[in-house]
């Protein structure tokens, strides 16, 4: 597992983060959510806690119930035996998304911007299939990475409100909103899928690994969708 | 059994139900949140012979709040002074106090500290969301309706483990009661991302007497004072952002992330600050000033241990006191159906 490249980090009293690569890439952060699953498997007493994100893991723990080094022990074995586990085959999840109109008030702004018509915009957005690094931010929230080709610079001044499911671009990345949040978004569409839910477990509909495709739909089935 | 036993008249600029805070769930994006000052709110708890993790009032100390008794109870105020009255009375803090049906209980100018932690006897009655009873506005969950308190808002209690009588007779010893004072030194430990700053930028960080800016909030305390230079690189790969974390975007001032922080974020972070000293943070009001101490981690451990200790051992005193079993009720529910489960704690 990149030996060399790993580094562990002590991040205050009750958290080491093991730092796989400094580099955002698909293999790293698969790396990241396989050893995630592993430790959470050996269910090691005084780990309270993991935060998988691009290419690190924060380990969360309690000082008071583990020992820093037993635990760097522990997460030393796990690193260096070759242990394969089997983690879920990645799943590609339908995003249906309503694109410009009300729903996508800046559609025409990232087309223009792009020297792009909007139809081209949508059928860029919508061409390929979105790898879920990690969640953050807020509840739900997922960063995607957009075609350079419609890459567009974020609002100077943030949006009071974005409804909650608006899908929009911010500089390189794509995100969907799952709050009803401020933001410099520029907002393209709106999904009626319901991103997180506190009621469930887990509270989202799909996972890190899992890959989302945008789907586009008419505002008639946003409707349909929305009230169902 | 659910028993009304607060009516909000007033409910001050930010009062939130919150307890010790929501974990398992930040790899979803949510934030743990939680009381700001985590020894108050535990204090709060253990006073009224709840178990130590209920959910109780945080009240900030801006506006005036009016809660009406509405049913006989017990209740405790720790944290800051916000000048609490009972009726015409002032009702003391640190200790647990019967208070009868009909009385107002009110509190309004910050005397001391700026968030105070009210609980009643049982602990407050709202479902668990995510396992937790905490607040957190943004996204609008938990507590009441994932909102702070509104005027007319009716909270009501589990029933409680003791007599209220008994309840009564709890008190934290004097030398117990922690000061708030208006200027703190934190201690930290150096990193995740140190390696990001030049050595002059380090020693203004830990130097510098930096004050706490009016834009701060429950997410974070932002701070004015020297700015910290960076080698080159402002930000990060995002990664993930520990309670008392300490962040400098390319402004070079610092921000102290607090309990409801997002759970991931690309700022460097130079430095994380100890829990116990981070409850002093939750107590700090704009204007008050903070310095930082670098300490390593064995040592920071160490302090864990002994203040952990004391924590125990106020526990240890406090049911001395009184004779009865700390009972915990849960309220589960089952496909639908609620289910009131009591757990009674084994002696020894």
């Amino acid at each position: 597992m990149l030996e060399e490249e790993i580094r562990n980090l002590i991040a205050g009293e009750r958290a080491v983060f093991i730092e796989l690569a400094n580099k955002i890439s698909p293999e790293v952060n698969r790396k990241v959510h396989i050893m995630a699953s592993v430790i959470e498997k050996k269910k090691i007493e005084g780990i309270t806690e993991i935060v998988p994100t691009y290419r690190s893991l924060s380990i969360y723990y309690d000082p008071l119930k583990i020992e820093l080094e037993d635990l760097l022990e522990k997460l030393g074995e796990i690193k260096n035996s070759s242990e394969e586990i089997k983690i879920p085959s990645p799943r590609v999840i339908k995003i249906p998304t309503v694109y410009g109109g009300e729903y996508g008030p800046d559609l025409e702004f990232v087309a223009k911007h792009n020297s792009l018509s909007q139809e081209e915009v949508i059928k860029i957005h919508t061409g390929r299939d979105y790898l879920v690094y990690m969640f953050g931010f807020s509840p739900g929230h997922t960063y995607l990475e957009v075609d350079e080709r419609i890459a567009t610079p974020r609002l100077k001044t943030p949006r009071v409100n974005i409804a909650a499911g608006s899908v929009g671009i911010g500089g390189k990345q794509t995100c969907i909103r799952p709050q009803e949040i401020p933001g410099g978004l520029r907002i393209i569409g709106r999904t009626p899928l319901k991103l997180f839910n506190p009621d469930k477990e887990p509270p989202v509909p799909f996972l890190p690994g899992d890959y989302l495709k945008f789907n586009p739909i008419s505002e008639e089935e946003y409707l349909k969708l929305k009230n169902r | 059994m659910s028993t009304p036993i607060l009516e909000v008249l007033e409910p001050g600029l930010l009062t939130t139900v919150q307890d010790s805070g929501r974990f398992g769930y930040q790899k979803y994006g949510v934030p743990v949140s939680g009381g700001m000052d985590t020894f108050s709110l535990k204090i709060a708890n253990l006073l009224v012979a709840n178990s130590i993790n209920e959910g109780v009032l945080e009240i900030t100390g801006l506006g005036i709040v009016k809660l009406k008794i509405l049913n006989n109870t017990a209740v405790a105020l720790t944290g800051a002074d916000l000048t609490p009255m009972i009726d015409t009375s002032p009702l003391p803090m640190w200790r647990a106090t019967e208070v009868k049906k009909g009385k107002i209980l009110s509190l309004g100018g910050a005397k001391r500290g700026f968030r105070a932690y009210l609980s009643v006897a049982g602990g407050i009655d709202i479902p668990l969301v995510l396992g937790s009873r905490s607040t957190y506005c943004k996204a609008k969950i938990g507590g009441i309706e994932g909102r702070p308190l509104r005027k007319g808002d009716i909270i009501s209690s589990f029933l409680p483990g003791q007599s209220l009588e008994e309840i009564a007779r709890r008190y934290l010893p004097e030398d117990s009661v922690p000061d708030l004072p208006e200027e703190i030194e934190a201690r930290v430990i150096m990193g995740p991302q140190d390696d990001y700053f030049k050595p002059e930028g380090i020693q203004t960080f830990l130097n510098s007497w930096y004050s706490v800016s009016p834009e701060s909030d429950r997410t974070g305390y932002r701070l004015r004072g020297p700015r910290i230079t960076h080698k080159d690189k402002t930000d990060i790969i995002t990664d993930a952002i520990p309670l008392g974390a300490i962040q400098v975007p390319g402004d070079g001032l610092p921000i102290i992330l607090m309990a409801d922080r997002g759970p991931t974020g690309g700022y460097p972070k130079i430095a994380c600050i100890l829990s116990v000293d981070v409850d002093k943070v939750g107590q700090l009001k704009p204007g008050d000033k903070i310095k930082f101490k670098k300490i390593d981690i064995k040592e920071a451990h160490k302090i864990l241990q002994v203040e952990n200790g004391k924590l125990l051992k106020i526990n240890n005193i406090l049911n001395e006191k009184s004779t009865a079993p700390a009972k915990k009720r849960y309220r589960v529910i089952v496909e639908g159906e609620t289910y009131e489960v009591t757990v009674e704690e084994m002696p020894g």
